[in-house]
């Protein structure tokens, strides 16, 4: 895909986010906004994957550790053809496959469930430690939130994982610095985070624009290139991104637009749209 | 019971039992929390060295990672003390294991009072209650060396999360016997009575076994079941033996509250509401001492058991 074919699609993520949310009348937009551009690249570019077999066996693995960013990962699995993208707005409903927080029983292409912070990464380092074990060349994948990193599973499973020199695996941080209570930096610094990661062995890459989908391939690329230990990739994102109201607003993280609020996000998507057209 | 009876720790039994099925699968790998030594899983460590990974003193992390290679077909054992498998990680095995409902294999050791000397941080009394109330938890409570054994191998056949719970202490074997089948989900009678119902599990049935020796001695018939799977219950067998006798007993080495207790209690008040007592460790922390001085104050070695019941049957 094209630098702008990736844009053009984080745009359809994003509403198809904003829709779910809208749809669910709860859920985590902030977060899941923030993190469109690097769904959109993993999905769309970077592993390999087949929506028509979601569980060959040599696919590379998604682990969505901040599972609250759901809408995220149903948002790009629909528009990657996993299933409808007009189930979206069934998003948290009762009988829905579209459950709050990834299902990997329910919802086709979720390598794992997840929700409860802390868990995911583990997760996928006893993926990536599986795919060691027995020279399976495919590679694990998962996104945390920068809130997430106080949980101290991440660092007992980041230990794990630079000490057995996990290179198949590759950690992203979506710092989009704020969680529920306020700014990451003020309920409870994780910062600085890439000197964390680098004590515990990991290849650290800093993204300097994490909505950049040329910048996060490059940093793709890095990490598949890395040989001997993790890589950590943290990309410096902006919460509720391209939605004018909900950008870096803490408020966001767990909220669902009304009625016309959701006009308002989907008419900033669609000038969004429109301006990428223009460089066509 | 007679002093020359063999006696085994059902940790021990784990760590052959998984050297056993380690022959016969490549697929079975065994995952630990710095206790290698202690689980017994050691032994696995020595003839798989390439199948054994040490997780270090991380048991919620050693749960999640078991999670993960599940996903991809492995069959993974992860070991730690109850206290830290069940108690620490409880967590990580309700969302991580159980709520994907994923093949893994809990193997927790070193449970309850007989732990002894290591006082009460360590002696886990709440394992069973909290696996009870994991969604397709299976929970393995086996009674002795032959039993634990061949739990460890229905573990392995059966598809989806198991809790296995071993205990430090040697108890005697029991169940050396050319007809005894393990089959999860199925109690075992092990004495045929008509007086009262004793419903045991984990160690606690070789105690149960001795008193109702001791009480034939004194006219009184306790027929004995062995609970080796607390979940799914053999609610039939209970029935049964309570419709039979109208007395229940159960003796567990465990709280009393949530435990083999409270899962018969439930069975009985909803179906056969029947005359029953627990006996196992009361609302309480326990302490150090040795494995015999805790089970002997806790009334659940031969002894005390006899003594509850007869009490009971007052």
């Amino acid at each position: 895909m094209t630098t702008l074919e990736l844009q053009l699609m984080a745009n359809e993520v994003r509403k198809g986010i904003v829709t779910a949310v809208h749809g669910a009348k709860a859920g985590h937009p902030g977060g899941s906004l923030s993190a469109a551009d690097v769904m959109t690249v993993l999905y769309f570019d970077e592993m390999n994957i087949d929506p028509k077999d979601p569980k060959k066996e040599d696919r590379d693995r998604f682990v969505l550790s901040k599972g609250h960013n759901a809408p995220a990962l149903y948002s790009t699995l629909a528009n990657r053809g996993y299933f409808p993208v007009e189930d979206l707005p069934t998003l948290r409903h009762l009988g829905s496959y579209l459950q709050g927080h990834p299902c990997m029983q329910e919802t086709p292409g979720v390598d794992m469930s997840s929700g409860s912070l802390g868990q995911g990464i583990s997760a996928a380092v006893g993926m990536a430690l599986s795919a060691k074990l027995s020279g399976y060349g495919w590679r694990t994948y998962t996104l945390l939130g920068d809130g997430e990193i106080q949980e101290g599973q991440v660092w007992e499973a980041s230990m794990f994982a630079g000490f057995h020199k996990l290179d198949n695996l590759c950690v992203i941080v979506d710092n989009n610095n704020l969680q529920i209570d306020g700014a990451i930096d003020e309920v409870c610094s994780p910062y600085p985070i890439d000197k964390k990661f680098e004590a515990f062995n990991f290849h650290v890459i800093n993204v300097a624009d994490g909505n950049d989908v040329d910048q996060i391939r490059a940093a793709f690329k890095e990490a598949r290139e890395t040989k001997g230990q993790p890589t950590a990739i943290i990309l410096k994102t902006v919460k509720g991104k391209n939605v004018s109201f909900m950008e870096n607003q803490a408020g966001w993280h767990g909220k669902a637009p009304n009625d016309e609020q959701y006009a308002v996000a989907m008419e900033d998507l669609k000038k969004v749209e429109e301006a990428l057209c223009q460089q066509k | 019971m007679p002093a020359e009876v063999k006696k085994v720790a059902t940790r021990a039994s784990y760590g052959r039992a998984l050297v056993e099925l380690g022959k016969e699968h490549e697929n079975l790998y065994v995952l630990d929390a710095d206790l290698a030594g202690a689980t017994q899983t050691g032994m696995f460590k020595k003839e798989f060295p390439d199948r054994h990974i040490d997780c270090g003193i991380a048991e919620a992390d050693m749960m999640g990672i078991a999670a993960g290679m599940a996903t991809t077909g492995k069959i993974v054992f992860a070991s730690s003390f109850a206290m830290f498998a069940a108690g620490r990680a409880f967590e990580q095995v309700r969302n991580s294991i159980g709520y994907p409902h994923l093949n893994v294999k809990i193997g927790a050791t070193h449970a309850s009072v007989s732990v002894g000397e290591d006082g009460a941080t360590h002696q886990c009394n709440e394992d069973i209650a909290l696996m009870r109330t994991i969604p397709g938890m299976v929970i393995l409570n086996p009674s002795d060396d032959i039993e634990a054994v061949a739990a460890v191998k229905a573990a392995y056949e059966y598809v989806g999360p198991v809790y296995l719970r071993f205990g430090r202490y040697a108890v005697p074997v029991i169940n050396d016997r050319p007809d005894y089948s393990f089959e999860i989900g199925k109690g075992i009678l092990m004495r045929e009575g008509k007086d009262v119902t004793i419903v045991a599990t984990g160690l606690c049935v070789a105690s149960a076994l001795e008193a109702a020796e001791k009480l034939a001695g004194e006219g009184v018939s306790a027929e004995v079941i062995n609970i080796h799977t607390i979940k799914p219950l053999d609610e039939e067998i209970i029935l049964n033996s309570a419709k039979k006798t109208g007395k229940v007993v159960t003796v567990e080495e465990h709280s009393i509250l949530g435990g083999l207790g409270g899962a018969v209690a439930e069975v009985l008040g909803e179906k056969l509401p029947t005359k029953m007592t627990r006996i196992g460790v009361n609302d309480v922390f326990c302490e150090s001492g040795t494995a015999a001085q805790l089970l002997h104050k806790h009334q659940l070695d031969g002894e005390g058991v006899y003594a509850r019941v007869k009490d009971f049957l007052k």
